[in-house]
């Protein structure tokens, strides 16, 4: 190859590069997303600043932010939880939806004399629901070998049937003129509201009480230590006599059941229902939160931000400007992208090309 | 036995794209690097081929469309991998997430439009035998092309000192390097020819097989070809196997329910991915297995200035 540079690697990794690699892969998303608006024939200043800015002026938008980041922190810190020992869950999704059903299932039973003790109860059959289904991935991996990235997103496509043939038929709605829908969850079996007057619900403070639970596992306990361990040095892990199959499991099982509470609360709270389409791709946008958020609990919560602003700013888009909704599944992919081209500078510098050793 | 030689025939078509998708996958993953974005790249093939036959009226002009969007795709995924070093697996998540989005974006204004059916002109003289001609002489060319390029991918691989280059550079691209064998061209070739195959997989589908363009349509088939090549380790013949096997349970399905078999259609659906999930586990079942025959460096970098 002519390119007249050479990435060399570092000694050491770059530690400032660790952090600023996410907001340079932000600025240019921005900056390739404004070439594509214009392209398209509108003025990205516009575009941004209904996207960026109007969602940020008002505390509705606030809420709404707070609102979609949940999910996608919940999944998030699950997943930099799991991509840290090196487990390659990418099925948040799947769980993410069984969890919508496990926890829809428990709020469908609520009747008007139901107390405000069924909340926990959604909460808690949602995490069953998320940490049974990632326990398929962990059985199939601990006892067959099987590839978890292959299994955990075929069991994404089986969820998403599942949940489908529910809403169909045992959880149809009789009354629902046919829609393939559950009947709207009693107001009791709803997610508590935390700021009157918007959506917000208990999730978010749920969620970031999660976030700072796991940062402190991760950091000061001895199972994030031995995850870490598997993660960077696989064999040392193996010499220290830290059990593969013990991460594994609860790599899995947590991340599964955090999923899981996502869709419980995505479910009795914002929707309301069960429906087939419970999630817009929170759990595949997770993936890329994980690693904007540098696979770091508190990293993960302003990733989780960022990327609920693309999801209501892509829906303000397209009602006030009539831009299509899909913009959004670029920007996501777009940042990803260019986040693993700026992290190539954490390992590796480079240089200037002296004299061509090419044979 | 008519319904047998129709359940035969859906079986070869279903199973094209399948075939098509793992051919580029085995060839790539054979150079050592391990590409998880065949999903997107089929997806925006789809669309791509979908668009271009609509507006030319001719499919083939779609398949050409289609491979040059693999290519495309295979190139961004090339420099990020082998340019910049980046890991693999991510990279290829990158390029199955950011191929759902462009997909959807490319083709909102197809969405739901659809291209008149076209049944294959089949392989004339053959295609009248009894039973024989409709179960395997009456498919589209696309279908035969499939099982000849698997061929001459077995013979490439295997047979050919290019292939043997190839092997060399997924197995040990250090001492491949240290020959003088240019590790990252050969490896950009073999992913560009995967992105290629991955398009011809993507517009077969959307042109030929459905045809039409619906959001998320390739429905997993790109996984599911990378999980069949693990089946298959890598071996162009066991691929071939796999393909149609797979094929065969998505067919089995509609078969099913002709016969009159009460099962919800969701339930019916689940049975692809249940397949290559029971599959897998069987296969993995031996690491040992796996570990010898899967390409040695596959999803490591490789820098040549390190």
């Amino acid at each position: 190859m002519k390119v007249p540079y050479a990435l060399v690697p570092r000694s050491e990794r770059a530690g400032v590069m660790l952090w600023a690699s996410p907001l340079i892969a932000v600025g240019l998303t921005l900056a390739a997303g404004a070439l594509l608006l214009a392209w398209m024939g509108h003025a990205p200043g516009r575009v941004f600043e209904v996207i960026f800015w109007e969602p940020l002026a008002t505390r509705r938008g606030w809420s709404e932010l707070g609102l979609k980041a949940t999910p996608l922190i919940l999944c998030g810190v699950g997943l930099a939880m799991c991509f840290r020992a090196n487990i390659w869950n990418i099925g948040a999704e799947g769980q993410l939806v069984v969890g919508a059903i496990a926890g829809g299932a428990v709020a469908l039973l609520a009747t008007r004399e139901t107390t405000r003790a069924v909340v926990p109860l959604i909460i808690v059959a949602a995490a069953a629901g998320g940490a049974a289904w990632a326990a398929i991935i962990a059985w199939l991996r601990d006892r067959f070998n099987a590839n978890e990235i292959l299994v955990s997103l075929m069991l994404v496509y089986v969820a998403q049937l599942l949940l489908d043939w529910l809403v169909h038929g045992a959880l149809k709605d009789p009354e629902g003129y046919g829609f393939p829908q559950s009947k709207l969850f009693e107001s009791v079996a709803r997610m508590p509201i935390v700021l009157p007057g918007t959506r917000l619900n208990i999730g978010l403070p749920l969620a970031l009480a999660i976030a700072a639970v796991l940062w402190i596992a991760l950091e000061r306990m001895v199972i994030g230590f031995q995850l870490r361990v598997a993660g960077l040095a696989p064999l040392a892990a193996r010499y220290a006599g830290f059990s593969e199959r013990r991460l594994l499991w609860f790599a899995l099982l947590v991340s599964g059941a955090l999923a899981g509470v996502a869709g419980g609360i995505e479910a009795a709270g914002p929707v309301g229902q069960l429906t087939p389409a419970i999630s817009p791709g929170y759990g595949f946008a997770a993936i890329i939160v994980a690693f904007v958020g540098r696979l770091h609990p508190l990293g993960v919560v302003p990733a989780s931000l960022l990327m609920a602003l693309f999801y209501i700013g892509g829906e303000l888009a397209q009602s006030r400007l009539g831009l299509p909704g899909a913009l959004t599944g670029i920007y996501q992919g777009m940042l990803l992208f260019f986040l693993l081209a700026c992290d190539t500078l954490i390992t590796h510098r480079v240089v200037r090309r002296v004299r061509t050793v090419t044979a | 036995m008519n319904d047998i030689a129709a359940l035969i025939a859906a079986t070869l078509s279903a199973g094209t794209p399948l075939l098509l998708a793992a051919t580029g996958i085995v060839v790539s993953e054979k150079s050592g690097v391990v590409n998880l974005g065949t999903e997107g790249m089929m997806l925006v093939a789809a669309v791509a081929g979908f668009g271009a036959a609509r507006i030319s009226g001719v499919p083939e002009v779609g398949f050409l469309a289609g491979a040059a969007a693999g290519v495309v795709l295979a190139l961004l995924f090339a420099t990020l991998t082998l340019g910049l070093l980046t890991n693999q697996y991510a990279t290829g998540l990158a390029l199955a997430l950011f191929g759902a989005g462009l997909s959807a974006f490319l083709g909102q204004p197809l969405q739901g439009e659809s291209l008149p059916a076209r049944a294959g002109d089949g392989i004339p003289g053959l295609r009248e035998i009894p039973f024989l001609g409709p179960a395997f002489f009456a498919q589209h060319w696309l279908v035969y092309f499939a099982l000849v390029a698997v061929a001459v991918v077995a013979w490439f691989l295997f047979r050919s000192r290019p292939g043997l280059v190839l092997r060399a550079v997924g197995e040990a691209p250090e001492a491949a390097h240290a020959l003088g064998i240019p590790v990252r061209r050969v490896r950009l070739a073999a992913l560009l020819f995967g992105g290629a195959f991955a398009g011809l997989a993507g517009s077969f589908l959307s042109v030929i097989y459905t045809p039409l363009w619906s959001e998320g349509m390739v429905a997993g088939r790109g996984w599911i070809a990378l999980a069949l090549v693990t089946f298959a380790t890598w071996r162009p013949g066991r691929v071939l196997l796999g393909a149609y096997l797979f094929g065969g349970v998505t067919m089995l399905q509609f078969f099913l329910q002709g016969q009159g078999v009460e099962l919800p259609t969701q339930l019916l659906a689940m049975t692809p991915y249940l397949a290559t999930i029971v599959v897998l586990a069987l296969i993995s079942r031996n690491p040992r297995w796996i570990r010898l025959n899967m390409p040695a460096s596959l999803g490591k970098p490789f820098n040549p200035n390190a």
